[in-house]
């Protein structure tokens, strides 16, 4: 499941949910993304983004995602919107038969959704606001995906 | 007419998000666009900005028909 939300949400409340009812499933790995403060030069993150392309979009890459580590399911929540430092920013959560598929799967997932998800990020602080795009290390993290061999 | 729609930092860059423009195709849309603001005109000429006809992105030139959405977006930045 996809969705994209201007309200907060329990990371824990999605993690229950999303592990009900497993019975062979047997590996769910989850990543929670955080507003940073960065000692107070942010005051707020504020993310946009293209109602239907974005969630078109984010569908490709967990499709991606669930045919190259066999996943069982997987599942994205991201905030759009104004959120504050403190608040959970994105959710990603991933269900496969053994650990590995559900850790790697959800590695993928954010490395992804870093930089190849349409959001766009402002951070909002004392002075002013910036855009932010991604940087060399974001470029670093999702090659490391063309290096492997697909499993 | 077109509605063109701008994201990001472009839409600060132009002072507006959505407008129907009348162009024929999407390079006539960029010439109109940088004839009316230049800065506007780079910053969709800049590095890493991709173009989505009703929500496909596009490389090059193409036409767009009446109705059609026209969606610049600078490099995307989630999680």
């Amino acid at each position: 499941m996809i969705r994209l939300t201007f309200d907060p949400f329990d990371p824990g409340a999605l993690l229950t949910e999303f592990a009900k009812g497993r019975s062979e499933t047997g590996a769910v790995a989850t990543f929670t993304g955080i507003a940073r403060a960065e000692a107070g030069a942010t005051v707020a993150l504020e993310l946009e983004a293209y109602p239907g392309f974005t969630e078109g979009e984010i569908g490709k890459i967990a499709a991606g995602a669930k045919a190259r580590f066999g996943l069982d399911d997987c599942e994205i929540v991201h905030r759009i919107g104004r959120i504050a430092p403190g608040e959970p920013v994105v959710f990603v959560a991933t269900a496969a038969r053994h650990r590995r598929a559900a850790f790697e799967a959800c590695d993928f997932l954010m490395d992804y959704l870093k930089s190849k998800a349409p959001f766009w990020k402002k951070e909002h602080g004392p002075d002013g606001a910036r855009w932010v795009e991604p940087g060399d290390q974001d470029h670093a993290d999702i090659a490391r995906w063309d290096k492997e061999t697909s499993r | 007419m077109a509605r063109v729609l701008l994201f990001g930092r472009l839409s600060d860059v132009a002072g507006w998000r959505e407008r129907s423009i009348d162009s024929p195709f999407l390079s006539a849309l960029r010439i109109t666009l940088a004839a009316e603001d230049a800065a506007l005109g780079e910053a969709l000429g800049g590095k890493g900005v991709q173009v989505a006809l009703d929500q496909v992105i596009v490389r090059g030139d193409a036409p767009i028909n009446p109705g059609t959405e026209v969606a610049f977006l600078p490099p995307m930045s989630g999680g």
